[in-house]
């Protein structure tokens, strides 16, 4: 395709950690919310891993920290094209929630649900084999609240509306359903390095 | 998105829930450029084959430079969904890669690609009752609202609440009088005579209305500052949708 009249463009990055149509934000860290940020109460808070499991598996504030936990470091990014690289969080990977709670014959998708409604799909194996994590430190700190705090999916391979902040639920599904962002046009997959934006990418 | 780094957002479908998915690269037709105090600018384009538009939804313009390399970025349309022409309202950043370009290079005649419309969660049905509240550029995709609620001869419908330095920099700032508009400059008096000073509940308590939907659109923290005005004068959260624009926060 032919360019835009007179756009040459900044200096293209060289950086071979950003995917297609990226930018580095370097320190910055955008918020990008659809909502008024929760207030959370802690002695309150569960985390849960139900749908088509073996048994329910719940845990408080207390006993999700008392797992084992990861340290993960590398790049995130934003559908909105920004990319923020070589940042870390702390949590328990998705894969001891999951055994935890056992998934049934047919176990194929998982729907994450946050404290204030929000939905997120994606296919298990997304979530599986040290890929995901439920994380609440970013760079040795409490994860800030409006970075979805105190918990928030982290499934750093795809782009970040996937890494739903205030997780609370995890839904194991036999079938795809379609969470906030994916019924409002963005892609069921997400995948950055494909360009996976929008429905039909 | 309506954008998102892991943004979070209500399950509830917006409106009936169906969704046109923005489909493939549309070419963009540069019909009319408009410059603004500080560099913004109003560029209305004719997209052949774009879908039929909703109040409050956003296009993603993408710029390619001759080596094939591209920028995209997501800007609110400001137009009535009856108005055949999309329009853009760009605030021109310094040193932005995207608003650079859009406010200093581009002329009636070239062509620009754009997708969309995107976007099904911060739009405005058309018949409840809206508050809207924007701060500097977040106001374009309210100014949809605002016309299209003219548009259908329901003015009242949409009250809209415009916060900006100054009313220069305030976007559309003709179209924000009478009716139950409220502009509250930070930096200078208003037209209407409030004194300057950052929007506070004052501003928003007296066009509040059981039932109404409310929309919040700006920087992350004129979102941040606002939507919990909103909330701190009983509005319930579910009823608040939010649209923060890029890292301008
Ligand atoms: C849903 C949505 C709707 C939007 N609607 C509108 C709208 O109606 N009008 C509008 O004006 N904007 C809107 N925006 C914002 C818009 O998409 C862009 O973010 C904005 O125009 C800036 O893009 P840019 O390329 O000009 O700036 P960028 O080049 O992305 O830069 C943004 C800022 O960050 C700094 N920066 C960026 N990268 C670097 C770097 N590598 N090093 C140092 N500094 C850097 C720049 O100096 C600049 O100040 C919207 C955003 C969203 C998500």
């Amino acid at each position: 395709m032919a360019g835009t009249r007179g756009f040459t463009g900044r200096g293209r990055s060289a950086d071979p950690r950003l995917p297609p149509g990226q930018h580095d934000t370097g320190s910055g860290w955008p918020v990008l919310t659809a909502e008024v940020t929760p207030s959370v109460d802690l002695s309150r808070w569960t985390m849960t891993v139900d749908g088509l499991v073996g048994r329910l598996a719940s845990w408080t504030w207390d006993e999700l920290r008392a797992l084992p936990t990861t340290t993960w470091s590398g790049d995130i990014h934003c559908v909105t094209t920004w990319s923020k690289l070589g940042t870390s969080f702390r949590g328990v990977s998705v894969d001891v929630l999951l055994e935890a709670a056992g998934p049934g014959p047919g176990a194929a998708f998982v729907l994450a649900t946050s404290t204030t409604g929000y939905t997120t799909n994606l296919p298990l194996a997304d979530l599986t084999g040290g890929r995901a994590w439920v994380v609440w430190e970013h760079e040795g700190r409490p994860l800030p609240v409006e970075h979805g705090g105190p918990v928030r999916l982290l499934v750093p391979h795809l782009y970040f509306w996937k890494s739903a902040k205030w997780v609370t639920r995890l839904t194991v599904l036999d079938r795809d359903e379609p969470g906030f962002w994916e019924r409002n046009g963005y892609h069921d997959r997400g995948d950055p390095w494909l360009e996976q934006r929008y429905q039909g990418d | 998105m309506t954008g998102t780094s892991a943004s979070a957002g209500p399950a509830g479908p917006a409106g009936s829930g169906s969704l046109t998915a923005p489909t493939s690269w549309a070419t963009g037709v540069v019909r009319e450029v408009r410059h603004h105090a500080g560099g913004a600018v109003v560029l209305r384009l004719a997209v052949d084959g774009m879908g039929p538009r909703l109040p409050g939804q956003h296009v993603v313009v993408r710029l390619r430079a001759d080596d094939g390399y591209t920028a995209s970025r997501s800007y609110s349309v400001a137009s009535d969904p009856a108005d055949p022409l999309v329009e853009l309202y760009v605030e021109r950043l310094v040193d932005g890669e995207v608003s650079g370009y859009l406010g200093d290079v581009v002329e009636v005649g070239d062509e620009l690609e754009v997708r969309g419309p995107v976007g099904g969660w911060f739009v405005w049905d058309g018949v409840r009752p809206a508050l809207a509240v924007g701060g500097g550029s977040g106001v374009v995709p309210l100014v949809s609202m605002l016309r299209h609620a003219g548009s259908t001869g329901h003015p009242d419908r949409v009250c809209l609440v415009a916060a900006a330095r100054t009313l220069e920099r305030l976007p559309y700032a003709d179209e924000l009088v009478g009716g139950c508009q409220v502009v509250a400059l930070s930096q200078e008096r208003s037209p209407a005579g409030r004194e300057p000073g950052r929007l506070v509940a004052a501003d928003l308590e007296p066009l509040l209305r059981t039932g109404q939907q409310v929309f919040v659109c700006g920087s992350s923290a004129f979102a941040e500052h606002a939507s919990r005005l909103v909330v701190d004068l009983g509005v319930p959260a579910a009823d608040v949708r939010v649209e923060r624009f890029g890292p301008s926060g």
